[in-house]
This record gives structure tokens, sequence and C-alpha cells, in this order.
């Protein structure tokens, strides 16, 4: 029998009971649904991971102390107490590194931001003018600062959109201001273009940015520095980058082989990496819940159509008496599980998109539906009707005709 | 010999019961003729059902021939067989078996849908032209619990013509029907015989019935024991028209 015949009939069979076709399609709705959902919101946070990091700048390399030496009992000391790394450790990677474009030393305090009336807790940044270029960051208001500006400590500033808002009233200029950081008077040059949160929640346009000199000298009163940031020619030269700055800091520290690194290097692709494996387990977790229930639904296709083909045993017998060969009857059955299974696919689909919807509205997740996940659960639907329906639907084509045709 | 309908030659079937062995056909023998209304009578038990089944593929002998329009039918598959039925058989039934919640179209088309060879659109044109053969062409939507009894049997009757088969097999087909339904059935048995000049073999207990045929066979314990050749059939229009208008009641 032609294809479009057996479709027909079993479009035919489901119209005649369409409740409980309705009803057995629920079980595959709900797990199509769930996937399509949990995939989403899964590849959603990824995204948004991912987003959020390479805000921070993407071939941003970050170097920070590390102890490398137990004193006392054992103890480590406090990496923020370090002073392994100096303008020295800076003016080498500037000088040797083949695969870094731009260095910049950094300090940071923290302290009270002060205009007029107005404060604000927040956190000095002591940068060179490379700082803006590594972290991909524009000024939007004003200039920045200038390596004359950081020979000569100036007390010039550029401030974040957070602090901006915090210090002024809106349609008042910030630039050219003078704010007081713990007392110290600075001059407002710029203010920053706004960045957002980054991937760990921090607001990252709650900062004062100035020459690191200054804040050296003026504010920690320190001769060393506590961080250098750094960035690759492009994010895959980053890990050849790493191994750079390695030799050229263990040198310039003058460590032994056998000695540790004093230094750590981080690299954004290692974090968007690290989180992209979380957040892969995640989907993966929910993914499997979800295929859970899609089985389970499955089972709920094999049971109905064995009540259907027990139901129309008569039916059976009449077709196999006018004509009807075991595999015309086999391939009814199973286009009717298919049916239900695609038809349940099709709706569970758009139930999951819609949900997903829903979740990003009210719930403001990232969500992302992908076309895979769509292909795969259209799959995975196919599949189940065809194995869910295999059985009930070779008992229908092996039964006896005439035996079937008796049957009350 | 090949111009038979049906050549059956020491017919044999047994049904094994765990160690016991029914032998419901003894070895029959009989031939029909292209163009012939032959019933099958015997008491109940007798192998008509049986005899019937075998006729119409639905069943193999456990031994003996059997030709149906020239095909050793012993030899074939059960697909096979399947197409067998589907061209050259037609069946009607005592319950009448149409699908439920379906149109007397769609029943009628049914045989037709598994005839690759027939398109759609004459499937749909041969369908109805059963249906007006049967006199219903007027209902061709209505669903079988929208028929009475007599007219759900005449859309088996047009399924069962619809393939333009060599024979056609019925099963006590007016069992479930009163005595006047029973002879618009049978007129239309004896019309198709005489004037489309179909072959019919129609089981059944009741003479009056079989007075209708051009020949009687009747089974006993699963063997031939009358073959009669009927030389004054009966018009059951005639009969009909003989009935008292409210003969039942
Ligand atoms: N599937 C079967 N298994 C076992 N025995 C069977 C089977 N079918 C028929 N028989 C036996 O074969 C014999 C003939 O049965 P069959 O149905 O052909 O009788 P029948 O002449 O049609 O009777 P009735 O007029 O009551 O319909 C009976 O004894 C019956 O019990
Ligand atoms: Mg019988």
């Amino acid at each position: 029998m032609k294809l479009f015949n057996l479709i027909r009939i079993a479009l035919k069979a489901l119209q005649r009971n369409k409740l409980r076709a309705f009803l057995t399609m629920l079980g595959i709705i709900i797990g199509v649904a769930a996937v399509i959902a949990m995939v989403a919101i899964g590849q959603g946070s990824k995204q948004s991971i991912q987003d959020q990091l390479s805000s921070m700048g993407s071939n941003m390399i970050t170097i920070r102390p590390s102890s490398n030496q137990t004193v006392g009992g054992g103890a480590r000391l406090d990496a923020s107490g370090l002073q392994s790394l100096t303008l020295d450790d800076v003016k080498a990677i500037q000088k040797q590194a083949t695969f870094i474009t731009e260095v910049s030393p950094a300090v940071q305090s923290k302290g009270q931001v002060i205009n007029g009336a107005l404060n604000w807790p927040t956190t000095i940044q002591g940068v060179s003018p490379e700082y803006l270029t590594i972290r991909d960051w524009p000024v939007k208001d004003g200039i920045s600062f200038t390596q004359e500006d950081v020979n000569a400590a100036d007390k010039v500033c550029l401030i974040g959109q957070t602090v901006a808002e915090n210090l002024f009233g809106t349609g008042e200029d910030p630039v050219g201001k003078i704010i007081r950081f713990n007392k110290i008077p600075f001059k407002i040059i710029g203010v920053l273009a706004e960045k957002g949160e980054n991937a760990f929640g921090q607001d990252q346009d709650d900062i004062v940015i100035a020459p690191y000199t200054t804040v050296q000298k003026r504010i920690l009163a320190i001769p060393y520095i506590q961080n250098i940031y750094a960035s690759a020619i492009d994010e895959n030269s980053s890990a050849l980058a790493t191994a750079e700055i390695t030799d050229i800091l263990r040198t310039s520290h003058k460590l032994k082989p056998t000695d540790e690194d004093d230094f750590m290097v981080r690299t954004q692709a290692e974090l968007i990496n690290t989180f992209s494996s979380t957040s892969q387990l995640l989907t993966v977790l929910l993914t499997a819940i979800a295929g859970i229930s899609l089985v389970i639904g499955g089972i709920g296709i094999m049971n109905i159509m064995y009540v259907s083909v027990t139901e129309r045993t008569k039916e059976i017998g009449l077709r196999m008496s006018i004509g009807a060969r075991g595999i015309d009857i086999l391939f009814q059955f199973l286009i009717e599980a298919i049916l239900i299974s695609i038809t349940g696919g099709i709706i569970g689909v758009l139930l999951g998109i819609g949900a997903s919807r829903l979740v990003t509205l009210f719930l403001q997740w990232p969500t992302l539906v992908s076309e895979s996940s769509i292909m795969l659960s259209f799959m995975v639907c196919a599949i189940t009707g065809v194995f869910f329906g295999y059985y009930p639907a070779q008992k229908a084509s092996r039964l006896d005709p005439i035996e079937a045709l008796r049957y009350e | 010999m090949s111009n038979k309908i049906v050549s059956i030659r020491e017919l044999k079937r047994e049904f094994r019961m765990g160690a016991e062995v029914v032998r419901a056909l003894k070895g029959v023998t009989f031939d029909v003729e292209p163009g012939e209304f032959v019933t099958i009578m015997g008491s109940s038990g007798s192998g008509k059902t049986t005899m019937l089944n075998i006729l119409g593929c639905l069943d193999k002998p456990s031994d003996g021939k059997y030709l149906l329009d020239g095909v050793d039918v012993g030899s074939l598959s059960r697909n096979e067989l399947a197409v067998l039925r589907n061209h050259k058989i037609g069946f009607v039934f005592q319950s009448y078996n149409l699908l439920a919640r379906t149109s007397a179209l769609e029943n009628v088309e049914l045989p037709l849908l598994y005839n690759s060879s027939i398109s759609s659109k004459m499937r749909h044109e041969r369908a109805v032209k059963a249906l007006e053969a049967v006199k219903l062409a007027e209902r061709l939507d209505h669903l079988p619990n929208q028929l009475s009894g007599g007219q759900q049997q005449r859309v088996a009757i047009a399924r069962a013509l619809v393939n333009e088969p060599v024979m056609i097999l019925a099963d006590e087909a007016t069992g479930n029907l009163d005595t006047r339904t029973s002879y618009e059935i049978m007129a239309l048995f004896q019309e198709l015989n005489q004037q489309q000049g179909k072959t019919i073999v129609f089981v059944t207990h009741e003479p009056d019935i079989a007075a209708f045929s051009s020949r009687t066979i009747t089974l006993k314990d699963g063997k031939v024991v009358k073959d009669n050749r009927n030389t004054q059939v009966r018009s059951a229009r005639e009969m009909l028209a003989a009935l008292p208008v409210a003969a039942d009641y």
C-alpha cells in the first residue's frame, strides 16, 4: 500500500480517538518541552557567561603574585600581602614578550570617594594608559591620561558610570570636576563607557581609574605593584603568551629550576573554558532528566498501542480478509505511533520555546533555543515512535485473520 | 480445467487441539464454474465455514489441492495469499464487519486502498459505482450506525464488489436479517449473478435461501453428501413482491 494511504488511515484512526491520542501525546509533549526549555536555559546561561567574560577583554591575561615560600610552621602568606611583582617585571615583559601587545601594571585600593555632599565607597585602580586598550574599554566623555601623567604621578582620574551616577546629578558634567578619594583630590578628566557586570556579578563600572604611580605613592605608599594585566595578540595565542610570560618572570625573579613560581598567570580563555564546562555538565544533566521523561512518554505510547491493537482486532481481521498484508498492518500501526510521537514532538517544541520565552520574561534568565536541540528532540521523537510502536504493530501484523475476525 | 473458478480435490483440514485432532474437512472435491451461484448447506459444525475460509484464502488446507482461477493456492506465502484475496475474492460476513465511524464510501474504498495500482480518483469512482449497484447512491456519507442492518449488509456487498473479484464468498450473509430484508439481499445477489455474471458461493442454514441459487452443495461431518443442480431457481424479486406489505407485523 502507498505510504500516503497508510498515513491517511492512521490519521483517521487517531481522529476517531482524539482525546486518547492527545493524552498519549502528553507524555511526549512534556518530555520534549522539558528538553527544549532545559537546553535553552543551559545554553542561555553559557552564552551570557561567555559574553560577560569576553566583556572583560577576551585576550586579557592577568598576572598575580603567588606564594612559593612557606614561613614558620608551613603557613603560606596571603597573596594580597605579597610583593613579588615589580615594575621591572612589566618592563621585562614589554621588552621580551612576542605574543603580547600591551602590558599594564596595576595597584588598587578601596576607599570613599567624595564630591561635595555626596560620597560613595568604591575601588581605585592604578594602571598605565595601556590598561584601557587591554580591557577594550573606551572613554565616553573627556580623555584618558597619558604616560606623562604616569611619570609625574598626576592626580587625575577616569570614573566609571556607577561612580558618575552616584556622585553627580543628572545633567551635571563630571569632566573637569575635582573629587576626593580618601581625602586626596583627583581631577576627573574622563568618564568611561558603561561595561555592566562581569561574570562574577561584580559591577565593573563601580571604579575610579588613575595612573598607577599616583595610587602607589599617594594612596598606598608602596613601591611594588599588585597585578600585571597584559593582552595577547589574539585569543588563540593566550597559551603561548602564558608560557612566554612564565619564562620571562622566572628569569627576572631569578628562580632556580626547582623553585615554584612566585606568581600566577591567568588567561580569560581559561576562565571561559571552566565556566563552559560546568554549564556543559548542567546541560547534560538537565537533558538526561528530560530524556527520561521522553522514554516514559514512549512507554505510554506503547501501552496505548497495545490497547489499540487488542481493541481493533476485528478491524485487523477485516483488513486482512480484504487483502491487507502483514506489512500493511504493521505500517498502519507504526505510522499511528509515529504520528502520535511526532505531533507530540511539534507541540512539545512549541511549548518548550514558549516556556523559554516566559523564563526570560519573568525570571530574567537568559535562554537560547538552539536549532540542534529542536532537531535532536524531533529525531528522538521519531525514534521513540518507531521503537515503542514497533512491538504492538508487529503483534497486530502477525494476527491470524480468521481468529481476528472471530474476536469479540 | 483452467476456466474453472474453483477446483478442489480431496481437500482436508484438521485442527490440532493439544493431543486431540478435529477433522473439520475429510476430503472434499468439487468445482465451481464461472457464473455459478452455489450455496453450501449443512448442519452446524459440518465444516461450512472452514470450507469457505479455505476458498477465500484465509486458511490453508492440511491436505489436498485447491486451484483458484487457475492458481495453485497451496504453494503461496502469507503475503501472496493477501494479494490473491485482494484481487480475486470479495467477502460478505454475517456481522457486516464495517469499520465503525467510517462512512459507507470509505468502507467500500477500503479494499482498493490495498491495491497500489489504483489511483485515488479511480478508487472514488469505483466505490461510488459499487454503492450505486447496491442502491445506496444516496447514502455515501452515512456512517454504519446511521444505517439499518440490511443497508449495512449492502455496503458490505458493495465492498466485496468494488475490487471486481472473480468470486464473492458469503457466510450466512442473511443470518442477522429479517425475511423481507433477507429477500432483498438475495435479490441483489441474484442480480449480480444473473446480470453481471458474478460467481457466488453462499453459506446458509436455510433451505429457502438455498432455493435462490443455481446449485446447492450439502456438507455433513466434513464431507459432501449432496451436490444438487437447482433446475427451478426461484426469483427473490418475485418472492419479495409476493410478500404481504406488512408481512412481519
Ligand atoms: N480454529 C479451530 N480450532 C479447532 N477446531 C475448529 C476450529 N475451527 C473450526 N473447528 C471445528 O471444525 C468443525 C467445523 O466447524 P465450522 O465452523 O466449519 O462449522 P460450520 O459448518 O460453519 O458451523 P455453523 O453452521 O455452526 O457455523 C467444528 O467441529 C469446529 O469445532
Ligand atoms: Mg459457520
